[in-house]
C-alpha cells in the first residue's frame, strides 16, 4: 500500500501578515520609548526594587491577601451553606450579608471600618442587648490600619465567595446527595466527602481569579494608610518625588505576585479535576 | 410464611397537586425478590424511594425489619426521627440508581470503601480488603483503580452494587438499574443481581426487564396510576394477567 502523504501549500494570508507586522512595530515602539525615556529613572527603579521598606510593604500585601482569602473562603462556605439551608432565617441572614457587602463599594467599607470608633467607641465581650461587659477595649486601639484592612477585605471577600461556593455546590448532581444519603451518611459527611470535593472543580477557577484580583485590591488599603506595597511606595515618592519610578517598582512586584499565583491556580485546577 | 423484611401499609405520597401513590400496601418477606413493574409515571420509583425515605410519605407506614421507618412511636404519637437516627436506618438499606451516581472524584475502590470508612469508621485496611473482595464478586477486581468515567455503564453499575453491599445491608433497592445501559451491557448487571438474589438477599427491583422478573423474581407487582393493580407469582402475572391495564401494559413491553 502506498502512503498518501500530504504536503499541501498554505493559502496566502496577507491581512494577517500586515496585522502582525503592525502589532510588532507598535510593541517595538512602546518598548523603545520606555527604554530611552530619561524621565523614567531606571537607576531609581533598580535602587528601590529591593529596598527594605518596599519589601516590608510587599510582605504586608502578601499577608493581607492570604489572610483575607483564607478567612473569606471560610465565610463564603458558611454563607453558602446557610443560603442552601431549609431554614428561612439562616437563608435570610446569609442573603442580607451578601446583598449588603456586594452592594456597597469596598473603598467605602474600608474607610468605614477604619473609622468604626466613631460609632462604637468601645469594643468588647459581654452580654448583648445592653447587658454587662466583661472585657472591653477602646476601638482606636483595636482598629489599626491593618485590622481595619483585614476586616474590610475579609468580609467583602466572604460575600463574593459565598456566591461562588453556592454556584459550585449547586453544580453537583442531586443524585450524588441521594447516593450518599442511601449509604447512611450524615449531612455534614455528605458535604465534606461528596459535595464539596466535586463543587471544588467549579469553585477553584473563580477563586483563583479572586485571589489574583485580591493581590491588587489590597492596594485600596492605601487610603487608610495600610502599610502595604502601594502605601510604602507612596510614602517614598512623597519624600523623593520619584512618583513614576516607585509606581513601576510597585507594579513590578504586583506582576510578579500575580504571575506566581496564576501558576498555582493552574496546578490546583488540575488537582481538583481528578476523575474528569 | 417467612417474616416480613419490608411492610408497606396504605402509603400515600403527593408532589404538589399530583398524588403519585394512592394508598399502596406491600409485604416483602425476608429473602425474597419482589419486582415492581408499571408504566413510567406510575409511582413505582417513588414507592421505592419511600422505603429508605429519600421521599417523605404523606400517609401510611413503612416498616423495615420490624422497625418503623422515619418515625418513632411514643405515647401513641409519631415523632420524626432525628437526622442521625434516620442515617442509622438507611445504613441497612442499600440502593442502586438508574444513573449509577458513583462518586466521580473517587476510584472504584474508593467508592466501595466510602460507606464503611466514613459511616461505620471501619479501618482503612479492613475496608480495602473487603472492597476488593466485593469488586471481585461483581467481576471488577481489575478495575479497582479506575475512575467512574473510565468505566462502561455496566461496570459503573456493578461498582454501585458493590458500594451498596459494602454496608452489609439487609435489604437492597434497585431503581431501574439497567434502564440507562446500552443493550449489550444489561446482562452483566442482571447476572450480578441474580447471584445476589440466589445468595438470599431481600430485594425490591423496579425494572422493565420482564425476563429477569420471570426468572429471578418471587413476586411481581404491577403498579399503575399510584395503585397496585395486580400482583402475584411472576410467571402467572406475566402469562395470565387478570386485569385489562396489566394486559395493555404487558402487550406494549413484551
Amino acid at each position: 500500500m502506498t502512503e498518501l502523504r500530504i504536503e499541501a501549500v498554505k493559502p496566502p494570508r496577507p491581512g494577517r501578515l500586515v496585522a502582525a507586522v503592525l502589532a510588532a512595530l507598535v510593541m517595538a515602539w512602546l518598548i523603545y520609548t520606555v527604554i530611552v525615556n530619561p524621565n523614567l529613572h531606571w537607576d531609581v527603579i533598580a535602587e528601590f526594587l529591593l529596598d527594605g521598606r518596599i519589601l516590608g510593604g510587599l510582605w504586608i500585601t502578601i499577608a493581607l491577601t492570604a489572610l483575607s482569602m483564607v478567612i473569606g473562603v471560610g465565610l463564603g462556605v458558611l454563607a453558602a451553606v446557610m443560603q442552601l439551608s431549609d431554614s428561612p432565617v439562616l437563608r435570610g441572614a446569609a442573603g442580607l450579608y451578601t446583598w449588603f457587602f456586594r452592594g456597597t463599594p469596598l473603598l467605602v467599607q474600608l474607610i468605614f471600618w477604619f473609622n468604626i470608633g466613631l460609632v462604637f467607641p468601645e469594643i468588647g465581650i459581654g452580654v448583648p442587648f445592653g447587658g454587662p461587659m466583661f472585657l472591653q477595649w477602646p476601638a482606636n486601639e483595636l482598629i489599626t490600619p491593618f485590622t481595619a484592612a483585614l476586616l474590610g477585605l475579609t468580609i467583602n471577600e466572604g460575600a463574593y465567595m459565598a456566591e461562588i461556593v453556592r454556584a459550585g455546590i449547586r453544580s453537583v448532581d442531586p443524585g450524588q446527595q441521594e447516593a450518599a444519603e442511601s449509604l447512611g451518611m450524615t449531612h455534614r459527611q455528605i458535604l465534606r466527602r461528596v459535595v464539596l470535593p466535586q463543587a471544588m472543580r467549579v469553585i477553584i477557577p473563580p477563586t483563583g481569579n479572586q485571589f489574583i484580583s485580591m493581590l491588587k485590591t489590597t492596594s485600596m488599603v492605601s487610603v487608610i494608610s495600610g502599610a502595604e506595597l502601594l502605601t510604602v511606595s507612596q510614602r517614598i515618592y512623597l519624600d523623593n518625588f520619584e512618583v513614576i519610578a516607585l509606581l513601576v517598582v510597585a507594579s513590578t512586584w504586583y506582576l510578579l505576585l500575580t504571575s506566581v499565583a496564576t501558576v498555582g491556580q493552574r496546578f490546583l485546577e488540575r488537582r481538583f479535576s481528578r476523575g474528569h | 410464611m417467612a417474616t416480613s423484611m419490608v411492610k408497606i401499609e396504605s402509603v400515600r405520597k403527593r408532589f404538589g397537586q399530583l398524588e403519585v401513590l394512592k394508598g399502596v400496601s406491600l409485604d416483602v418477606p425476608a429473602g425474597s425478590v419482589v419486582c415492581v413493574v408499571g408504566p413510567s409515571g406510575s409511582g413505582k420509583s417513588t414507592l421505592l424511594r419511600c422505603v429508605n425515605r429519600l421521599e417523605t410519605i404523606d400517609a401510611g407506614r413503612v416498616w423495615v425489619d420490624g422497625e418503623l421507618m422515619g418515625f418513632a412511636e411514643k405515647g401513641g404519637r409519631l415523632h420524626l426521627l432525628r437526622p442521625d437516627e434516620l442515617c442509622r436506618q438507611r445504613q441497612e438499606i442499600g440502593m442502586v440508581f438508574q444513573r449509577f451516581h458513583l462518586f466521580p472524584h473517587m476510584t472504584a475502590l474508593e467508592n466501595v470503601m466510602e460507606g464503611p470508612c466514613t459511616v461505620k469508621r471501619v479501618s482503612k485496611a479492613a475496608a480495602t480488603s473487603r472492597a476488593l473482595a466485593l469488586l471481585d464478586r461483581v467481576g471488577l477486581a481489575d478495575r479497582a483503580g479506575h475512575y467512574p468515567r473510565q468505566l462502561s455503564g455496566g461496570q459503573q453499575q456493578r461498582v454501585a452494587i458493590a458500594r451498596s453491599l459494602a454496608m452489609n445491608p439487609k435489604l437492597m433497592l434497585f431503581d431501574e438499574p439497567t434502564s440507562a445501559l446500552d443493550p449489550e451491557l444489561v446482562q452483566e448487571v442482571l447476572q450480578v443481581m441474580r447471584d445476589l438474589a440466589a445468595s438470599g438477599m431481600t430485594m425490591i427491583v423496579v425494572t422493565h426487564e420482564m425476563g429477569f422478573a420471570r426468572e429471578a423474581g418471587d413476586h411481581l407487582v404491577f403498579i399503575d396510576d399510584g395503585v397496585i393493580v395486580e400482583e402475584g407469582p411472576p410467571r402467572e402475572v406475566l402469562s395470565r394477567p387478570r386485569h385489562e391495564r396489566t394486559r395493555a401494559f404487558l402487550g406494549q413491553v413484551l
